[in-house]
């Protein structure tokens, strides 16, 4: 990229807000704030259904104190089986209080595993029994693969396309199976899409604002309707006239060739649902590419991924997109070619210096 | 040629060799998907028998792609040692799968013979194999290479420590690679997938990396799996890279899809030479997979077997350190389920092997397809035996980054004290010094990323 700087700016603002926030989602694997430092869990056998033998009840409970490594923000809204929601004597070993608790025996440093644990929604700091995982975090795991696995045939919810202003037009896959199965239909629109596209949108524009379910509607639902308002501000205020955004249900990333064989926008801008990871299914991804026609393929284009509030923040991740355009258009360029054109900028400035 | 034979009483017919070569693989999502796979089991079963009559001559004259339109062939039929390809000519496929099973036959044979194959015959010898066949064949072979440290003697297990992180938050890298080195993970490299490919980030992950390589003395080497020219720039900078990485493909198209070309990795790995900290000679460290040439439309209508097979090809050019499927990674339209991604992992590592590369996997599944944890600790069992190089290390085999789940720290360390397996030897010599193993099994200390806060 040719504004290193700015990139850092933004990567110190997530990394800022990162520490600031508490993931969105039960089970998202993020390790919170902990309660105070606690023994390590007794030894195996561990019982999962009374989880007072691994730690006592109390401190299971300890809500995340400030000025722990992460607390949640105050507008985060409440995480379905965070610790408020444990009665006295039901506990949710999925609650991040419950994430954040350290797995390893006698640690070196137990307050430094919890920072380091802190530091990160990488499953660390788990412990051992023998080369395997100790029982809590294996069950943890299989919880959180569980919810990911549940999530995956949803619909995005129409309240939030029409909130949004947008009409839908499908691909010629018919259902989820089909969607999953043969991603070439989801590169093409369906002809009733086509020509919806042709009635309904502005032609030429120089950025088109795209919506796709890709693989997680949940991603969709938990960040375009943050980014869409810094996405179209962005470009207004750069000058820069957008098409008509629209929704596209069972959508691939390649299918931006075929939809710009109807608007011809200079850019396509695509945000799309990323496939859902592990107790996460919120990652959005926005896909651009320059002119794309078809044959162009991902070497062609560029992607901002990890949309997620835990990962890059939906408002950032827009300011990105909207400074990525610019790029391209004035490049001419996208992928590869706009990575080889603002690098020749660069090398030719260096040794303009040298000369 | 007659491409025919009958079965039960039934003639099954098949047009040509790329048909032949699609209609004899076990099932797969991908192969139906290019519109190539058999229509019955039956089919399937009755290509095999033609395939299997085959001669090897033949299939040096059938590339999937031409050598005059697709440079990838050109680099695959260039490396053929004619001598021994004149041997081995006449052999039937169904000859060689048994050849390359008899007792007789060792590991040094295979590795000689390797230099007269094409990566047709390769997948083609492939399609032949059960599971069990491809687990004992590749056992049999093992390719070493050596960069800071030595990979793929007999008796090892490597791991690759990917500790990849949604904002590449250095902090929060840095905990996660402390935890994977309590577990003896990293000998394969510390190796770090980028959100943001950007040089100014991947220098800033490179600069880490070196720098607790350094501090802790640790025999292996470093890599940040940006695109190859941001490497290469980074590399031009001063940036200290321990190996450098590129996602290949076997055909042109497939490689222009990714941004690269056989000219530009030849450039990278004249760059490394020059350039990167590590001893070498062997630079660089590639990641393919089945079903990358489909969706890029790249395939040529062949089957995402033989496609994977070229990218082994291609590979052999460089000598790399170390080449890995990420057999999973892909999702269930060219991988449908765990029986199609055991299956192919199986293959692939086969195949890698009988090309004469460094061979690795990234056992994997995505949430989308009808996988789980148990099925990759299945397959991690299965290419453990058969003598794979190293597998990936992540935290309880979730990457937080890529949305995915792999092989783990903890996989690493029980497979190697399943199956009597050590990590490198350069490293299993720096774990001892710092009591985090002894005999080959992890000590009292291990496990716990806070014993790398000391230095």
């Amino acid at each position: 990229m040719s504004s290193p700087d700015r990139l850092d700016l933004i990567i110190d603002a997530v990394v800022a807000g990162l520490r600031g926030t508490l993931a969105d989602q039960p089970g998202s694997g993020t390790g919170s704030g902990t309660a105070a430092a606690s023994p390590p869990p007794a030894p195996p056998p561990l019982s999962v259904s009374a989880p007072s033998v691994s730690a006592p009840l109390t401190q299971v409970m300890k809500r995340p104190e400030a000025g722990s490594v992460k607390t949640p923000a105050a507008t985060d809204p409440p995480a379905a089986g965070s610790a408020g929601v444990d009665g006295p004597d039901v506990t949710d070993p999925t609650a991040e209080a419950r994430r954040a608790l350290p797995g390893v025996n006698d640690p070196r440093d137990p307050r430094a595993l919890e920072a380091l644990m802190g530091s990160t929604c990488a499953r660390i700091g788990v412990g051992r029994a023998g080369p395997r995982y100790r029982t809590p975090a294996l069950l943890l795991f299989q919880a959180d693969h569980a919810v990911a696995k549940d999530a995956i045939y949803r619909s995005v919810d129409q309240r939030l396309l029409d909130e949004l202003g947008l009409f839908t037009v499908k691909t010629r896959v018919a259902d989820k199976e089909e969607y999953l199965l043969r991603p070439d239909l989801g590169r093409l629109l369906s002809d009733e899409g086509r020509q919806t596209l042709q009635e309904r949108c502005v032609k030429g524009p120089k950025v088109q604002v795209v919506v796709g379910d890709g693989l997680s509607a949940a991603a969709i639902e938990a960040n375009a309707a943050r980014m869409m308002p810094v996405l179209m501000h962005g470009f207004a205020e750069a000058g820069l006239a957008t098409g008509t955004p629209f929704f596209v249900e069972f959508a691939r990333v390649g299918l931006m060739n075929d939809i710009n064989s109807i608007v011809g926008a200079d850019v396509i801008v695509y945000l799309i649902g990323e496939r859902p990871g592990l107790g996460r299914a919120t990652s959005m991804s926005v896909y651009l590419g320059y002119k794309p026609a078809p044959g162009l393929t991902d070497a062609d284009r560029d992607v901002v991924c990890n949309i997620f509030d835990g990962g890059t923040n939906p408002l950032e991740a827009g300011a990105y997109v909207v400074q990525l355009v610019r790029q391209m258009i004035s490049h001419q360029a996208s992928g590869v070619k706009l990575k080889l054109a603002t690098m020749g900028q660069a090398v030719g400035a260096n040794e303009g210096r040298a000369g | 040629m007659a491409l025919r034979t009958k079965l039960f009483g039934r003639l099954y017919e098949f047009r040509d060799l790329r048909e032949l070569m699609g209609k004899a693989n076990e099932e797969k999502s991908g192969d139906r998907l290019a519109g190539i796979a058999a229509d019955s089991a039956a089919e399937r079963v009755a290509a095999r028998f033609v395939l299997s009559e085959q001669t090897l001559q033949t299939l040096f004259e059938s590339p999937a792609v031409s050598a005059e339109d697709d440079e990838v062939t050109r680099v695959i039929l260039s490396g053929v040692n004619r001598t021994i390809l004149e041997e081995i000519r006449g052999w039937t496929v169904g000859g060689f799968r048994e050849w390359l099973l008899a007792d007789t036959t060792s590991g040094d044979a295979i590795r000689r013979v390797s230099q007269g194959l094409t990566s047709e015959m390769v997948a083609a010898v492939t399609k032949l194999m059960s599971n069990l066949d491809l687990i004992y064949g590749a056992s049999k072979i093992r390719v070493s290479a050596h960069c800071a440290n030595t990979i793929g003697a007999p008796g090892t297990l490597a791991s690759r420590l990917q500790p990849n992180h949604p904002t590449d938050d250095p902090d929060a890298i840095r905990a996660a690679i402390y935890e994977g080195l309590s577990y003896g993970c990293g000998d394969s490299v510390i190796g770090i997938n980028p959100v943001d490919d950007s040089l100014s980030s991947v220098k800033r992950l490179l600069d880490m990396t070196y720098e607790l390589i350094a501090t802790w003395e640790i025999p292996t080497q470093n890599c940040v799996l940006a695109h190859v020219t941001t490497q290469m720039a980074a590399l031009q900078q001063g940036a200290p890279i321990g190996l450098i990485f590129q996602s290949i493909a076997g055909s042109q198209a497939g490689m222009e899809s990714f941004g690269v070309s056989v000219g530009l990795l030849d450039e990278a790995d004249a760059l490394a030479r020059k350039l990167c900290f590590t001893a070498g000679p062997d630079y660089l460290y590639f990641e393919t997979g089945q079903g990358s040439e489909l969706s890029a439309d790249a395939h040529h209508g062949w089957d995402q077997l033989t496609m994977e097979a070229r990218c082994y090809g291609l590979a052999k050019r460089y000598h790399p350190f170390q080449v890995n499927t990420v057999v999973g990674f892909i999702g269930p339209e060219y991988l449908y389920d765990a029986r199609q991604i055991t299956r192919a992992g199986l293959e692939d590592h086969f195949m890698g092997k009988l090309t004469g590369i460094s061979m690795g996997c990234d056992a994997c599944y995505t949430n989308h397809a009808v996988a789980g944890q148990n099925d990759v600790e299945n397959l991690a069992v299965l290419l453990a035996t058969a003598g794979c190089n190293y597998f990936m290390g992540v935290p309880m085999g979730d990457d937080s980054m890529l949305s995915y789940q792999c092989t783990s720290y903890h996989d690493t360390a029980a497979l190697r004290q399943l199956l009597r397996l050590r990590p490198l030897p350069e490293f299993e010599e720096w774990m001892v010094g710092l009591g985090l193993m002894k005999n080959g099994v992890l000590t009292e200390r291990a496990g716990d990323p806070t014993f790398f806060l000391q230095r």
